[in-house]
């Protein structure tokens, strides 16, 4: 008999945290996935951040440093710049990546930092409960915006891809999903492009991954799917945002 | 052959001469010769050299440069390092060795940009959250300068922790011959922690979250042993005239300079006066100190703040003898006379 389908080597065989239908156990998979077709697992040093996916040295298979909140683009910036030979990327929620760590993701972007970003937009703060992100959609309930967010008091989402997209550094930057199997395969193509980049020496690359939060969001898990389909992605509209090899 | 530098250009050939392989820093007065001349220097040598967009960012290029087990540091002077604790309380969590330099200045707040001493509490008592301690080294010339940022990098990596040196604004800019007398490393031992990629071995992971039920207290039990141990092994300190001293003072960095022209005026009064200068501010020379400590002695802490050091004399001594202070903060500076003064009063 053939086996044709197995756990992919770079995800070890862990009992994940994450909560019932959401979405990190799928992308955990897809770059699981696009590290071993791509061959890299053993040269890999990836940055787990602060928040839902703290615990991502559990699940992968390959070398995983701690970043303090926000920071992974910094750590990552160290940990390539000095092994420009080894593969790095970093994997990070909306409020590590664009409230407390914008500085750092700016600035990695802007210096066209040699590394990949694998970016987890689900509109919220999982991992304490759900508080606004700067990602929250207007009207949405959370946590802190008990009221639904208002733009008087709390200002609009911030696009991450179209704000890092007017830096000339930027090589690479796609925003994608992950809530149908159509989306899931388009995602995985994305995220093993920015891989290939980074391997290929083409500089900074970002995948925004849009996903769900049930928990969080007090839906059930087809619930949440339903409001990515239609409301999230009518704000963040998916798609490819720059691609600077294809303009050369 | 000894050249005329300024203290923080020697601290930056020290690293080099160390084998450093990165460094990233940020502006700040009264440390920029050190990223200015990194600037330069690192690219030549095909090393790597960023400027950070702030002290939090750059703290943390440190610490993923030092987490593949590169030898990395930054610098810095006060309120920079208060931006750095973050990383900091990480890399001791973690265990990650690197090297942080503070050239401190005036505080608290934006302070000013005179050198000053006024940082030792948050050197040497944690700085960041957490229960932790950094190897604290406080060089008092060009030529310390330049052999303590040397020996930082195999002092880190001995115990897999971050080695503070607390330097100042005076000692940084002032311009003195250095003996640069250090061979150059160019071979580093094989860590076996580091994150290198996974190649013919298990995945390492290195973090300083430990949620599992008593993981986190293990983890802070280990910390405590091995700081028990720096405390044994690596204590450093200069005695001055100790011996026969009726008035001993304790000063570190640049108030030892003084520190020490006023033993000399002292002596030359007829008074036996000596200086016990810790160069490790932590581990402190607790143990000479409470030595040195008996019921005729008086000590006399020296510092350019308003009395930090001396509260860790006080606990050494233990109440065996007299402890008083003198002290400047705000960057203003004492000098000898002001010292001797105060010793005649003592001895009274």
């Amino acid at each position: 008999m053939k086996k044709i389908l197995s756990r992919p080597e770079s995800l070890k065989d862990n009992q994940m945290h994450y909560c019932p239908g959401c979405g990190h156990g799928i992308i955990h998979r897809l770059v699981a996935e696009a590290i071993d077709e791509l061959g890299v697992r053993e040269k890999t040093i990836a940055v787990a951040p602060v928040g839902c996916a703290v615990f991502a040295y559990d699940y992968f298979n390959f070398d995983t440093t701690e970043a303090p909140h926000g920071r992974p683009p910094a750590v990552a910036t160290g940990i390539k710049r000095t092994n420009p030979d080894k593969f790095v990327f970093t994997y990070q929620g909306d409020g590590d990546i664009s409230a407390i760590g914008m500085s750092e993701t700016i600035h990695a972007a802007n210096r066209g930092e040699n590394i990949t970003i694998i970016f987890v937009n689900n509109a919220n703060y999982g991992m304490t409960g759900g508080q606004m992100a700067p990602t929250t959609l207007i009207g949405q309930v959370t946590e802190t915006t008990p009221f639904g967010r208002d733009p008087k008091r709390e200002g609009y989402p911030i696009h991450l891809c179209e704000l890092l997209s007017s830096l000339t550094a930027t090589t690479y930057l796609e925003r994608v999903s992950i809530y149908n199997p159509k989306n899931i395969i388009n995602a995985k193509r994305a995220i093993k492009k920015a891989f290939q980049y980074q391997i290929e020496g083409k500089g900074f690359s970002l995948i925004e991954v849009i996903s769900n939060c049930p928990v969080d969001w007090g839906m059930t898990p087809l619930d949440s799917i339903k409001w990515v389909e239609e409301k999230f992605i009518e704000e963040f509209k998916l798609g490819l945002i720059k691609d600077k090899t294809e303009q050369i | 052959m000894k050249k005329l530098v300024k203290g923080n250009v020697a601290l930056c050939e020290g690293a080099i001469t160390a084998g450093l392989h990165a460094y990233f820093g940020y502006p700040i007065t009264p440390q920029n010769e050190v990223p200015a001349y990194m600037s330069r220097k690192m690219v030549e040598l095909g090393r790597v050299f960023i400027q950070g967009e702030s002290e939090i960012a750059s703290a943390n290029m440190v610490l993923g440069a030092a987490v593949t087990g590169k030898r990395a540091m930054t610098s810095s002077s006060s309120p920079g390092m208060s931006l750095k604790q973050e990383a900091l309380s990480y890399m001791a969590g973690m265990e990650i060795p690197a090297l942080i330099v503070n050239v401190q200045r005036g505080g608290p707040g934006l302070g000013n940009i005179s050198g000053a001493q006024s940082d030792y509490f948050q050197a040497v008592k944690g700085g960041g959250h957490g229960d932790y301690r950094l190897i604290v080294l406080a060089p008092n010339c060009a030529q310390e300068m330049y052999e303590t940022a040397y020996d930082s990098f195999d002092l880190a990596e001995k115990y897999r922790t971050p080695v503070m040196i607390l330097s100042d604004g005076i000692v940084g800019q002032m311009m003195e011959p250095v003996e640069f007398n250090r061979p150059e490393i160019k071979e580093f031992a094989n860590k076996d922690w580091a994150l290198t990629g996974c190649m013919q071995r298990e995945p390492r992971s290195i973090k300083s979250l430990l949620m599992r039920e008593g993981s986190l207290e293990r983890h802070n039990i280990d910390l405590q042993e091995k700081y028990e141990i720096i405390s044994k092994n690596e204590v450093q300190y200069e005695s001055y005239l100790t011996d026969d001293a009726q008035i001993i003072i304790t000063a570190f960095g640049i108030a030892s300079r003084i520190s020490k022209s006023a033993v000399k005026l002292a002596r030359k009064n007829g008074i036996k006066a000596g200086l016990l200068r810790p160069k490790t501010l932590w581990p402190f020379p607790s143990k000479i100190i409470s030595e040195l400590a008996k019921p005729q002695t008086a000590f006399l802490c020296v510092e350019l703040n308003h009395g930090q050091m001396v509260e860790d004399v006080r606990l050494a001594v233990n109440g065996k003898s007299r402890v008083e202070f003198l002290g400047k903060g705000g960057g203003g500076i004492i000098n000898e006379i002001e010292i001797l003064e105060k010793i005649k009063k003592l001895v009274k």
